[in-house]
C-alpha cells in the first residue's frame, strides 16, 4: 500500500520557538533551524485509541471527580469538531483537556496560587471523537490566574487541549479561550502567535443553540489538524 | 497570507502545554487519582517480541539546567519494524501500541521507560531507516512541540546508511541523535540527552 503524506506545517500561523515576552521560552527554544523531513512511515502513523481505553464519565468534569457534591462555578458545555485541513472530520481520535477550577487554581502539587482547591473538581477530562469528528465535554468555566512572567500577568480563562489525529505529526497541544475575555489582548502566551486570525480561531464562541436552558451554557470550539495529500509516495523496498 | 488555497482550513495554532500538563496527560504525577487507567505507561504490552531495553535521559535547557516539567511522548515500531497502525507496514503483537508518555522526576529532571528495541523501518523510496524512536517534547516555555528521533549506538552500520541521519548536513550534529548504550544489572540501557540549545543542540525536525 502506498501511503500519503501530510501537508507541510504552515509555521507562520504557529508561535515561533523564541518569544521573549513569554520569558520561559528564551532558554527553552532551539536556536538552530529545524531540519525539514519529508514524511515516512514513522511520521504518517500514530497511536490509535478505543473505547476500552477510557470511561464514559471521563468527559464530564462536573462529575468525574465529584466527592460530596458538584464543583463550584459556572456550568459549561465545550463542544465542537476535530477536522483536518481538507475540512474532513477526524473520527475516533483522542481529545484530552485540563484546566484550573473556577477560582483559577489547578489541582497540581506545583500550583501554589492562593485561590482554593475545589474538593469536587479534578480538572481533567478525555474523550474520543465520534464518526463525524464531534466531541463534547461538560465542565466548569475556569478562572483567570496570575503567573510569574511580568509582575502583573494574568492568564485569560483557558482550557488546555491535547489532540492526536491519525499520524504522529498531527500531534497538537493548544489552548481554548473564551469570547469577550478582556485579558486576551494582554497575554504574552496568546500573543506568541503572530497571526491574528490564528489567535481568533482559539477563541470559543458562545453557542446558544447548544446551551441547555436553566442548566448549562455552551461554547463551540472546532480544532483543525494537518491534512493529507491525495498523492502517494513510494515506500516499497528498492527493486521490488 | 495566501499560503494555502482558501478552500482549505488552516491548522489550529499550537500553544504551550504549560507547567500543569500532568493534570491532563498524567494526573497521577500531578498528585491525584481520577481515571481507571492512565494512558501511555505500557508501551509494548505483554506479548512484544524482541530485545527488552530501557531508555533513559534528561532534557537540558539553554542554561545547562535540566527541564523538570517536560513531558515526552515516544512512538516506535515493534521489533520487526511495524507500527501499530493500519499503514504501519505489517502486523504487530496483540497489545503492542508502541506509544508511550514519559514524565520526569520533578526533582532531577531524569526520565526513563522500558520498551523493546524497534526493528529497521521502511523509509521513502525503498530505503530502509535504521531502528529509531520518534519523540515529541512539550513543556512550559515550549510554544510548539519539538520532534526528534533517537537512534541506537550499537547500530553504527545501519545508522551510517540511514536516509534521515544522512540528510543532516553537519556530521557532528548527527551525533546528537544517538542513544548511548550501556548494560546495567543485565539490562541494556540507552541514554539520550536532549539539549535545547548550545553547541550540542539536539537536531529537531520539521516533520
Ligand atoms: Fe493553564
Amino acid at each position: 500500500m502506498k501511503p500519503a503524506e501530510f501537508y507541510q506545517r504552515n509555521r507562520e500561523i504557529h508561535p515561533p520557538a523564541l518569544t521573549p515576552n513569554y520569558k520561559t521560552s528564551v532558554a527553552r527554544s532551539p536556536r538552530f533551524s529545524l531540519i525539514s523531513l519529508q514524511n515516512s512511515m514513522s511520521e504518517i502513523t500514530g497511536p490509535t485509541f478505543g473505547h476500552s481505553d477510557i470511561d464514559a464519565i471521563d468527559n464530564d468534569l462536573i462529575k468525574n471527580y465529584a466527592k460530596a457534591g458538584d464543583p463550584i462555578g459556572e456550568r459549561i458545555i465545550v463542544h465542537g469538531r476535530v477536522l483536518d485541513e481538507n475540512a474532513r472530520p477526524v473520527p475516533n481520535t483522542l481529545v484530552e483537556i485540563w484546566q484550573a477550577n473556577a477560582g483559577g487554581r489547578y489541582r497540581h502539587k506545583k500550583d501554589t496560587y492562593l485561590a482554593p482547591i475545589d474538593p469536587n473538581f479534578g480538572g481533567c477530562g478525555r474523550t474520543l471523537t465520534d464518526e463525524n469528528g464531534y466531541y463534547f465535554f461538560r465542565t466548569i468555566k475556569p478562572g483567570a490566574y496570575p503567573w510569574r512572567n511580568w509582575v502583573n500577568n494574568w492568564r485569560p480563562a483557558h482550557i488546555h487541549f491535547s489532540v492526536f489525529g491519525t499520524g504522529f505529526v498531527q500531534r497538537l497541544i493548544t489552548q481554548l479561550y473564551f469570547e469577550g475575555d478582556p485579558l486576551l489582548k494582554h497575554c504574552p502566551i496568546v500573543h506568541a502567535i503572530p497571526d491574528a486570525d490564528a489567535i481568533d480561531r482559539l477563541v470559543a464562541r458562545l453557542d446558544l443553540n447548544a446551551t441547555i436552558p436553566l442548566d448549562t451554557i455552551a461554547y463551540k470550539f472546532d480544532i483543525v489538524l494537518r491534512g493529507r495529500r491525495s498523492t502517494l509516495f513510494e515506500n516499497r523496498l528498492e527493486g521490488n | 497570507m495566501a499560503f494555502q488555497d482558501p478552500q482549505y482550513l488552516r491548522e489550529t495554532a499550537s500553544q504551550t502545554a504549560g507547567p500543569y500538563v500532568h493534570i491532563g496527560l498524567a494526573p497521577g504525577a500531578a498528585g491525584f487519582d481520577i481515571y481507571r487507567q492512565e494512558l501511555g505507561f505500557d508501551i509494548t504490552g505483554p506479548n512484544a517480541k524482541g530485545e527488552k531495553i530501557r531508555v533513559e535521559g534528561i532534557v537540558i535547557d539553554g542554561m545547562d539546567s535540566p527541564i523538570k516539567d517536560v513531558l515526552l511522548e515516544v512512538w516506535q515500531a515493534n521489533s520487526e519494524g511495524h507500527y501499530a497502525h493500519p499503514e504501519g507496514g505489517g502486523p504487530v503483537e496483540e497489545g503492542f501500541r508502541g506509544w508511550g508518555r514519559v514524565i520526569t522526576d520533578f526533582e532531577t529532571g531524569e526520565w526513563g521507560f522500558d520498551t523493546v528495541k524497534p526493528g529497521p523501518v521502511m523509509g521513502r523510496n525503498g530505503r530502509m531507516m535504521a531502528p529509531h524512536l520518534n519523540f515529541w517534547i512539550v513543556a512550559r516555555g515550549i510554544n510548539i512541540g519539538l520532534n526528534t528521533r533517537m537512534y541506537f549506538e550499537d547500530e553504527a552500520e545501519a545508522n551510517a546508511k540511514d536516509p534521515v541521519i544522512n540528510m543532516i548536513e553537519w556530521e557532528r550534529r548527527r551525533a546528537t541523535l544517538i542513544g548511548k548504550r550501556s548494560v546495567r544489572d543485565g539490562v541494556t540501557v540507552y541514554r539520550f540527552e536532549i539539549r535545547l540549545q548550545g553547541e550540542d543542540e539536539t537536531v529537531f525536525f520539521d516533520v
